[in-house]
């Protein structure tokens, strides 16, 4: 709950103790996360326990972004697995999924009646909102990796801008983006370790 | 109400259910809600099993609650047939995609520092910075584009970027602030 604006990024690394603190680590910041996992997931992980640089984070999302399936769930996945194998792996997903279901499932028979209530819908707008904020501020916190990236700054944000364009403004499918312009930047990437 | 618990669908259904997101979940390159599309096509254009509207409010509760977005297709599968639909799409969804995740994470971690993984990695990262900003857009174009709460929203959103980028604060007392300025009607 600090308030400190430090750098976290260039912090010393902590580890998780157990299998058992990577599931209540991974079920809390599930809990916190109305509209998106993902931006709680990089303030508990990178900010908060420091299990991962910001670096190390934004890679790990970088190849959850490329396999199949939901972003946090693989990024917990692999967190997970690179701490305790197997059952890091479970654990990292039970926590995350577990409580999260059960408490969904509930609020599907509510739904329907409080969501006509409009105190209800006023304040799931406002969480809404928020929502969309807290993505936008872990992009802005995660900006700083492409400083030292070896594509150079101005090819690298030239890269972010145009994803941004073609997902945001064009509504390309994600697959073609990546396997596109992906494949111009990891082709231009691999130039540069000649 | 009644909706939710029926369990009309045969063992032969379910199993056709649970195969049609096995096979779903691999494709769902961004996400399972990229993949939601198709999961309509097969309830509700092709079966008929839940309607257009119980389609929508499976994945509006998902977003509206605690926890991942891919617990839609948990509430999609309940909507459809209870306990055990939710259990077929959900174990569905996430089996091949959580096996493949494993074995590429331990190939790759095994090939971390060379050419090809370093420049994979360098390569996408701004790509995925790019995506975040999009996505982020794509969720907030909505509460912007409402003109009559189109300037709190705005200010809203705007509030939670900085303070998130300032600060260190949990981002719980933020979701707590939009709850309140929300039922009170001013984003």
């Amino acid at each position: 709950m600090s308030a400190i604006a430090s750098t976290p990024a260039e912090a010393p690394l902590a580890q998780p103790a157990s299998p058992a603190e990577l599931f209540f680590t991974f079920n809390r910041l599930a809990l916190q996360g109305f509209g998106g996992v993902l931006a709680i997931a990089q303030h508990e992980l990178v900010e908060r326990q420091r299990w991962l640089t910001r670096q190390q984070f934004v890679e790990m999302l970088s190849l959850s972004q490329v396999l199949p399936g939901p972003n946090v769930v693989n990024l917990a996945l692999m967190l997970g697995d690179r701490f305790f194998g197997w059952r890091g792996a479970l654990a990292s997903l039970g926590g995350m999924l577990l409580v999260p279901l059960v408490i969904v499932l509930a609020l599907t028979a509510a739904y329907a009646e409080f969501s006509r209530i409009a105190v209800v819908a006023g304040a799931l707008r406002g969480m809404g909102a928020v929502a969309a904020g807290l993505v936008i501020a872990t992009a802005f916190r995660l900006m700083g990796t492409l400083r030292s990236n070896r594509l150079g700054p101005p090819l690298a944000a030239a890269f972010s801008v145009a994803t941004f364009v073609m997902i945001a403004l064009l509504h390309w499918p994600l697959v073609w983006v990546l396997a596109g312009l992906g494949s111009l930047a990891i082709a231009l990437a691999w130039r540069r370790w000649r | 109400m009644s909706g939710w618990f029926h369990t009309a669908l045969s063992a032969a259904d379910l199993l056709g259910l649970f195969g049609h997101f096995l096979v779903l979940s691999l494709f769902a390159v961004g996400g399972a809600i990229t993949t939601a599309p198709d999961m309509h096509r097969y309830v509700v254009a092709e079966h008929h099993w839940i309607s257009d509207a119980q389609f929508t409010s499976s994945i509006a509760i998902a977003q509206a609650a605690p926890g991942p977005n891919v617990l839609f297709v948990a509430t999609l599968g309940w909507s459809v047939a209870g306990p055990l639909g939710a259990i077929a799409t959900m174990f569905g969804t996430l089996i091949p995609s959580t096996l493949l995740t494993l074995a590429v994470t331990r190939w790759g971690a095994k090939r971390k520092e060379s050419r090809g993984m370093r420049a994979f990695t360098t390569g996408l990262t701004p790509l995925t910075i790019g995506l975040l900003v999009a996505t982020g857009w794509l969720l907030a174009a909505p509460y912007a584009t409402d003109r009559a709460h189109a300037i709190g929203a705005i200010a809203l959103v705007a509030i939670t970027v900085i303070v998130m980028v300032r600060t260190r604060i949990s981002p719980m007392w933020l979701v707590g602030l939009g709850a309140i300025v929300g039922a009170f009607g001013w984003v």
